[in-house]
């Protein structure tokens, strides 16, 4: 099979809670791809699979959680069959994360230096003492005082401060991509956007590509080069920044486009009717067409397949496919 | 640029509060002070103690107490008050043994059951209960009696039936911090199980298990006493108070001292003990503090 990212491509990727209500389909099929160096921003609703696609790309879904089906094919390795003891290698070495609340991420009780520490001591081997000249450059590289920080304990830290700590611990080790899960949402505005400036700058000098899940419109026009949109664990758009704001073609992109305030817009916000559909029972065929405007009769039967209308922009949905169709046979 | 919050003056401050806390409640102060008797007296027993404690000399058996000695003298005329003074150390190291055993074997089979949780949980949990189905003491007694009575299997036994406690509490700590946030940032950073569970599960479960350790050395103390009372802990002529106490049984009329003195003595250490768990426990309990 021909790989769509040269990085890490995600394919029919399914993942499901076994609860007491019953099982959560959590991800029911996410695609999902990534060239190297290339800044990608994963966008939808609370309660999507954001995260959850996040966490089974570094293989951490814990009970109940499971991993169906599907390819998480990163750097050549499908990492759905490798053994825990590989994956632990490759985690926080070839990959890392950061989390939406960095203060509850830091080991309360342990100095910022000595966990920045741990990570570097274990790609490279080393004792955690060698790795402080590291550390040191590490701090100083996020925009810290390494001196002041790095015998700091978590709690003598703001959050913006902590945020960069995190961000330190997961390039320390010079991985080939960082995850960042909503690395902002817990931060105020201010913070944000030196946050946001900080990954940036720092994944030019690293050359490390960028995961960053967001439900924020504004972050991924900024930041992102290309975007995936999901719905209700499925994945619904992907394109270039441009391309999407530009000419969504989703129903459900257009929605989330529709309902974002910007500065001069004067028109009436408009919020897309219904609600997230409760994963346990979800709607067949296409998760969307109960909320859809544009349902079809084929939306309520099938799943619409992911599949490419324009070069580079890619579509689950049949009214694209069904305007083809219907422009062939006229 | 943010700054570095200074801490130091908040750390001071909260251990004046501290030392108010303690010097406030009278009972506990009490308690402080025996146990800094009991600790001066074992750390200083040899210079105290004007006899040798197993030295036998018939010709003074079971004299009243007097000047010459203290605490009178017992069937094989060895001086009481230095025997008295000696068991201190005896006491001493039973209590520290065990806590460190059984405060260990406690810690690591709760942990290892709450960290990794399943199965692993429900096999730990359970053979804890049935060490817990017990009464402890009768537990201890079989021990004692299974491995032989002597000092070192004396401690054996009461580790064993002890450890079950710690076991309890350092799980329910540890189910609570495997769920923090902070532990799925160092999986995802690529940390193992074991460095996970031993570098930052266990010194999070150590505080609860330490305060329940000093609220339980008094009861250590008691379990040794009983297990020498009944002959199945440390054996004479080794002056363990409990023992002390079974040896004077025959003359508790007539030579009432033999008892009597290691006896008020193990009751004002194990007062001690339980005076100031109950202490530090109410300084340590946060809705208490103000």
């Amino acid at each position: 099979m021909e790989l769509r990212g040269k990085l890490l491509d995600v394919s029919n990727l399914k993942v499901s809670f076994y609860t007491y209500r019953g099982v959560v389909k959590a991800l029911n099929g996410v695609e999902l791809w990534m060239d190297s160096g290339e800044r990608l921003g994963v966008v939808g609703e609370t309660g999507c699979g954001k995260s959850v696609t996040s966490l089974a790309v570094m293989r951490l879904i814990e009970q109940p959680g499971e991993i169906q089906e599907g390819k998480i094919i990163f750097n050549g390795k499908n990492l759905v069959e490798l053994s825990e003891e590989k994956m632990n290698n490759i985690r926080g070495v070839e990959m890392s994360m950061i989390f939406q609340e960095p203060r509850s991420s830091l080991n309360p009780v342990m100095k910022v230096g000595y966990q920045i520490g741990e990570a570097i001591a274990k790609s490279k081997k080393i004792k955690i003492k060698n790795t402080y000249p590291e550390v040191k450059d590490m701090l100083r590289l996020v925009g810290l005082d390494p001196e002041r920080v790095i015998n700091s304990y978590p709690h003598e830290l703001s959050g913006g401060m902590s945020q960069r700590v995190m961000i330190g611990m997961g390039l320390a080790t010079h991985p080939k991509l960082l995850i960042a899960d909503e690395p902002t949402s817990a931060l105020d505005v201010t913070i944000q956007a030196q946050i946001l400036e900080l990954l940036d700058e720092l994944a030019r000098k690293m050359g490390n590509a960028v995961m960053l899940i967001t439900h924020d419109m504004g972050v991924v026009a900024e930041f992102c080069d290309k975007v995936l949109v999901m719905y209700a664990g499925n994945s619904v758009e992907y394109a270039s920044t441009a391309r999407l704001f530009e000419k969504p073609l989703h129903p459900y992109t257009g929605g989330l486009l529709q309902a974002v305030p910007r500065v001069g817009r004067t028109d009436e916000l408009k919020a897309i009717k219904g609600t997230v559909p409760d994963l346990v029972n979800p709607p067949s065929g296409c998760r969307f067409h109960p909320r859809c405007p544009h349902a079809m009769d084929i939306c309520k039967l099938e799943r619409p397949p992911f599949v490419e209308i324009e070069p580079d922009h890619y579509v689950a949905c049949y009214l694209f496919k069904g305007k083809n169709e219907v422009r062939e046979d006229g | 640029m943010e700054k570095t919050v200074k801490v130091s003056k908040p750390f001071m401050d909260d251990l004046k509060h501290t030392v108010f806390l303690w010097r406030k409640s009278r009972l506990t102060m009490i308690g402080s002070a025996i146990i800094l008797i009991f600790l001066l007296m074992a750390a200083f027993a040899p210079l105290i103690a004007p006899y040798d404690p197993v030295h036998q000399d018939l010709q003074i058996k079971l004299q009243a107490p007097s000047w010459q000695h203290l605490f009178g003298t017992d069937q094989f005329g060895r001086d009481i008050f230095s025997r008295v003074i000696i068991g201190s150390r005896i006491a001493l190291w039973i209590i520290f043994l065990v806590s460190v055993i059984s405060g260990s074997i406690g810690i690591i089979v709760g942990v290892t059951a709450g960290y990794f949780g399943g199965i692993v949980d429900e096999v730990l949990m359970r053979i804890t209960d049935m060490f817990l189905a017990f009464p402890s003491l009768v537990l201890a007694m079989a021990f004692a009696a299974m491995l032989g009575p002597n000092l070192t299997n004396t401690i054996i036994a009461i580790s064993v039936v002890t450890w079950t406690t710690y076991a309890r509490l350092s799980r329910a700590e540890a189910i609570k911090v495997k769920s923090q946030p902070y532990i799925e940032a160092i999986r995802a950073a690529g940390g193992g199980n074991l460095r996970i569970m031993f570098l930052h599960v266990l010194p999070m479960c150590i505080s609860p298990v330490l305060v329940q350790l000093t609220l339980r050395m008094g009861t250590i103390i008691l379990t040794a006493a009983s297990l020498g009372f009944l002959g199945l802990g440390v054996q004479p002529p080794t002056p363990e108070w409990g023992a002390m106490v079974s040896d004077g049984r025959n003359y508790l009329i007539d030579q009432w001292w033999i008892s009597t003195f290691p006896g008020i003595f193990i009751a004002f250490v194990v007062l001690g003990f339980n005076l100031l768990g109950d202490g530090i426990r109410d300084m340590l309990d946060p809705r208490l503090r103000r």
